[in-house]
């Protein structure tokens, strides 16, 4: 819709988390972003400052210093850089289309190395989990129509995804659950978040207790005594209590977040929670799933497995895939000083690894992708300024519940600028004539 | 005459995501927004009373990998005590262990701490923090 100069851009994809909210109305004039109805405040941060800082011209370090290059000197330089190292990370993909993440594993491909995403320090040991037990699940839409029973462990939306309770749990109208009168919600955290103040019950755990109280619960279901009187700071009165209460329920799902990921026991504490979820199934109808965070972390994970047979950690060096989470993980092969070179797209691994691993990604020549500068800029050889996705240009993404989304640009970027995928591909290209120069 | 000696306390460090710091980094890494939301620790109001310093003052993590300063901040969360909170960012990094047990994943919650006033130190800005990295500072 039209009014004056300005448009309004109805049901836009927002491309904050792993929710990747719909409804998004964007007001725009001049190609600028003037409003945006319907988003989080999260959301509204994004689309209302992605063009306040920025780099408008590839960078190329010369001297030292990181200074304005052309876009095919930036291409050339890092061409170079991939095509000479022997044991190249190509890290990041989960803020960007899955075109780009098909893109970055051709590239990998001619140049070996490992790619890996942000899953890797993020829901990785839930994929571990999944592979060890397998996972009951459903889409977001499904749980909303169905659920009566939504506990949220180790998660805090508010926070991390602020219109997940409001559009797909306890605050959302489903064809079946009308309202929050119609559905129980369950917090299980270390801190009484913000969360927890929505919950109709909270459960205080100990920090590291996850797996404790998990397998509490398995043997409460199944009609277990319990011996202590106290698991993980939780009484046994209260777990036989959630035990009833998620037996009993008609439609029941978990949302776990990286309170089970990043704690002791990281994939066994998802591996109990997948396998009392199994438990729960003799019983009732019981779901469960990860809060991802990226808004296409998912994608980041489908399209490397239907492409190389793994969801992150893959290692193509030998010419074929290999995957050893642990091993060809980003974070172990960064602090055991194993690769050479780094081409890092749409993340800041410096802001989000501990300092040891960003120590050694700053030894090594560090290609970057992104939009934005970041922690990872000033440490990078070459640094790309590229367009935003869902905002600049489209592509596919995949929601946390692995439906696949099409996202679209509501205004045109600066001029200059290209596409993570076009970056790639350009990459790619000079990357193929230098391996044959190579082989020649 | 003894030396004086700093209160301390023992405390289990949970990093995480907050409304502030997704804001933060969307805004700009480099912005003020994302400075303000990411270099601090919430704490409980008893133990940062038993620290003696008061909301807004300096404190220093120090965890087996290392040490930073960042500024205190009342749970808003309520946490209890002996739980403190940081969000995620190149500040808690600093004292994050890399070890993944095998599992690609570093202990990123539930990591061992120790706290201590620190009202007369500096926080690092992102740019003298990443010298940090490469080594320059």
């Amino acid at each position: 819709m039209t009014i004056l100069s300005k448009t309004i851009i109805p049901n836009v994809i927002c491309t904050f988390c792993g929710s990747t909210c719909d409804d998004l109305q964007v007001t725009v004039e001049d190609e600028k972003v003037l409003s945006v109805r319907s988003g989080c405040s999260s959301s509204l941060s994004k689309y209302l400052n992605y063009n306040a800082d920025r780099y408008l011209s590839p960078l190329v370090r010369k001297d030292g210093e990181l200074r304005d290059a052309t876009y095919d000197d930036a291409v050339c330089r890092s061409a170079e850089i991939l095509a000479n190292a022997k044991y190249p990370l190509l890290y990041g993909w989960s803020s960007t289309s899955n075109e780009a993440s098909r893109a970055g594993i051709e590239l990998a491909e001619w140049v070996g190395g490992v790619i890996d995403n942000t899953t890797t320090v993020c829901h990785g040991p839930t994929l571990l989990g999944v592979h060890d037990i397998g996972e009951v699940s459903a889409s977001l839409g499904e749980i909303m129509h169905r659920a009566d029973l939504v506990v949220y462990w180790g998660s805090n939306p508010v926070h991390s995804h602020p219109h997940h309770i409001m559009r797909y749990t306890s605050m959302s109208t489903g064809r079946f659950r009308l309202s929050k009168k119609n559905r129980t919600m369950v917090v299980v955290d270390v801190r009484r978040t913000d969360t927890a103040k929505l919950a109709d019950q909270f459960i205080q755990i100990t920090p590291n207790g996850d797996y404790e109280l998990m397998c509490a619960l398995r043997m409460a279901i199944r009609g277990d005594e319990l011996e202590q009187d106290v698991i993980s700071g939780v009484p046994a009165e209260k777990i036989e209590e959630l035990a009833e209460l998620m037996v009993s329920c008609q439609f029941g799902v978990i949302f776990f977040g990286l309170g089970l990921t990043m704690t002791q026991g990281r994939h066994r504490n998802v591996d109990v929670a997948l396998s009392l979820v199994r438990d729960l199934n003799a019983r009732t109808k019981f779901l469960i799933m990860p809060m991802r965070g990226h808004f296409n972390v998912a994608g980041a994970n489908e399209v490397s497995a239907w492409v190389t047979g793994f969801p992150y950690a893959v290692d193509l060096s030998q010419g074929y895939p290999r995957y050893n989470p642990g091993d060809t993980t980003a974070v172990d092969v960064l602090v055991r000083g194993d690769c050479d070179a780094a081409l890092v797209v749409a993340s800041d691994p410096v802001a989000s690894f501990p300092i040891e691993v960003s120590r050694h990604l700053a030894k090594i020549p560090v290609i970057t992708i992104d939009p934005h500068p970041s922690a990872t800029t000033p440490i990078s050889e070459v640094v790309f300024p590229t367009t935003v996705v869902g905002i600049e240009t489209g592509g596919c993404i995949y929601r946390m519940d692995g439906v696949a989304i099409m996202t679209r640009p509501v205004v045109s970027p600066p001029p200059g600028l290209h596409s993570d995928v076009e970056i790639l591909r350009d990459i790619l290209a000079h990357v193929k004539k230098l391996k044959a120069g190579q082989q020649a | 005459m003894g030396a004086v000696e700093i209160p301390s306390l023992k405390a289990t460090l949970v990093s995480g995501r907050t409304l502030g710091q997704g804001r933060g980094k969307v805004i700009g890494k480099f912005s003020e927004e994302y400075f303000r939301n990411v270099a601090i620790c919430e704490l409980n109001p008893e133990d940062l009373k038993s620290l003696g310093i008061s909301p807004g003052q300096n404190v220093k993590i120090t965890t087996k990998t290392g040490s930073v300063v960042v500024k205190s901040a009342i749970a808003s969360q309520a946490s209890q005590r002996g739980l403190i909170f940081m969000p995620y960012g190149p500040w808690v990094n600093m004292v994050i262990p890399s070890e993944t047990y095998g599992t690609g994943m570093p202990s990123m919650k539930g990591i061992e701490a120790e706290v201590t006033a620190a009202s007369d130190e500096k926080l690092l800005d992102l740019r003298t923090l990443v010298r940090h990295v490469t080594g320059e500072a």
